[in-house]
């Protein structure tokens, strides 16, 4: 198999999260396409490793696994918050800090 | 794209029933990954996720990198998308036909991911023409863990104090006071 298959899916792939964070006012669906981006990155992760061979790919894809469980707890707990003080998590009416 | 698909074809050994598993599992997470960020619905959103997040250790067990594959399919499909749905319902978030896309920016927005992907697909087939990857047998969990456990020990207990820390911060940050 050719390395650049799992790469050009892993760019298509990001550049879809992409869009989707772009384009989203819901704060979940949000959260959604950032996991996107996060397994594009994964992918290319575990690629890398297939290619030489080496296990770091594979462990550094266990720690963004990880870490995308965290952001992910995190982020559920401020669209929470989000909604209890303004009964809504559309984005874009978050404007608190707007200058 | 043409320099792809000579060295496709120049292939000497080629791996067809790998790459044809390839190509129909990359078109799914294609089509699934384009439909969470256009429905409309957001319970249909987590679902497509989910295709997504399969068809991700899909390629991973391709990639011969099965603990990593199991990994996923338990946090991902197991807990992260059940999270996304307890979200959904806990803020009550539009289950029906709402509009949930910013009409005005969706020109732009493709217009960004269309670049993003040209430049990025230009640079990849030019750098990495015709680099194989030769799966001759799945990655050994136990060297994996070896390495996690000695050469990667202290990222390790990063992450360990990470999951930590995010976990009293939500609850911290979601209880009613």
């Amino acid at each position: 198999m050719l390395l650049n298959q799992f790469l050009l899916l892993a760019a298509a792939l990001f550049c879809i999260g992409v869009y989707g964070v772009l384009v989203r006012k819901n704060a979940i669906l949000v959260l959604m396409s950032v996991e996107l981006i996060l397994n594009a990155v994964n992918i290319n992760l575990v690629a890398f490793g297939a290619l030489t061979d080496d296990v770091a790919g594979e462990v550094f894809a266990l720690f963004t696994i990880a870490v995308a469980a965290a952001e992910v707890g995190i982020g559920l707990a401020i669209v929470l918050l989000m909604y209890r003080n303004r009964r809504s998590i559309d984005l874009s009416e978050a404007d608190l800090m707007k200058g | 794209m043409s320099a792809l698909f000579a060295a496709i074809s120049s292939d000497t050994d080629l791996m067809v029933a790998q790459n044809v598993f390839f190509g129909v599992i990359a078109a799914t997470m294609i089509v699934s990954a384009l439909k969470v960020v256009t429905t409309k619905n957001v319970v249909h959103a987590a679902l497509w996720l989910v295709v997504v997040l399969a068809g991700v250790a899909a390629q991973f067990i391709l990639l011969g990198a099965e603990f990593v594959a199991v990994t996923q399919v338990l946090v991902y499909i197991g807990a992260v998308v059940v999270l996304f749905l307890f979200g959904v319902m806990l803020t009550r978030a539009s289950l029906g036909d709402d509009e949930t896309v910013a009409e005005e920016k969706r020109a732009i927005a493709s217009i960004v991911g269309v670049l993003l992907f040209s430049v990025m697909a230009v640079a990849l087939i030019d750098t990495w023409a015709d680099d194989r990857v030769v799966i001759d047998e799945p990655q050994r969990v136990a060297e994996v863990s070896d390495s996690i456990f000695s050469q990667y020990i202290v990222p390790f207990e990063a992450v360990s104090v990470l999951l930590l820390a995010a976990l009293i911060g939500a609850i911290v940050v979601a209880r009613k006071d």
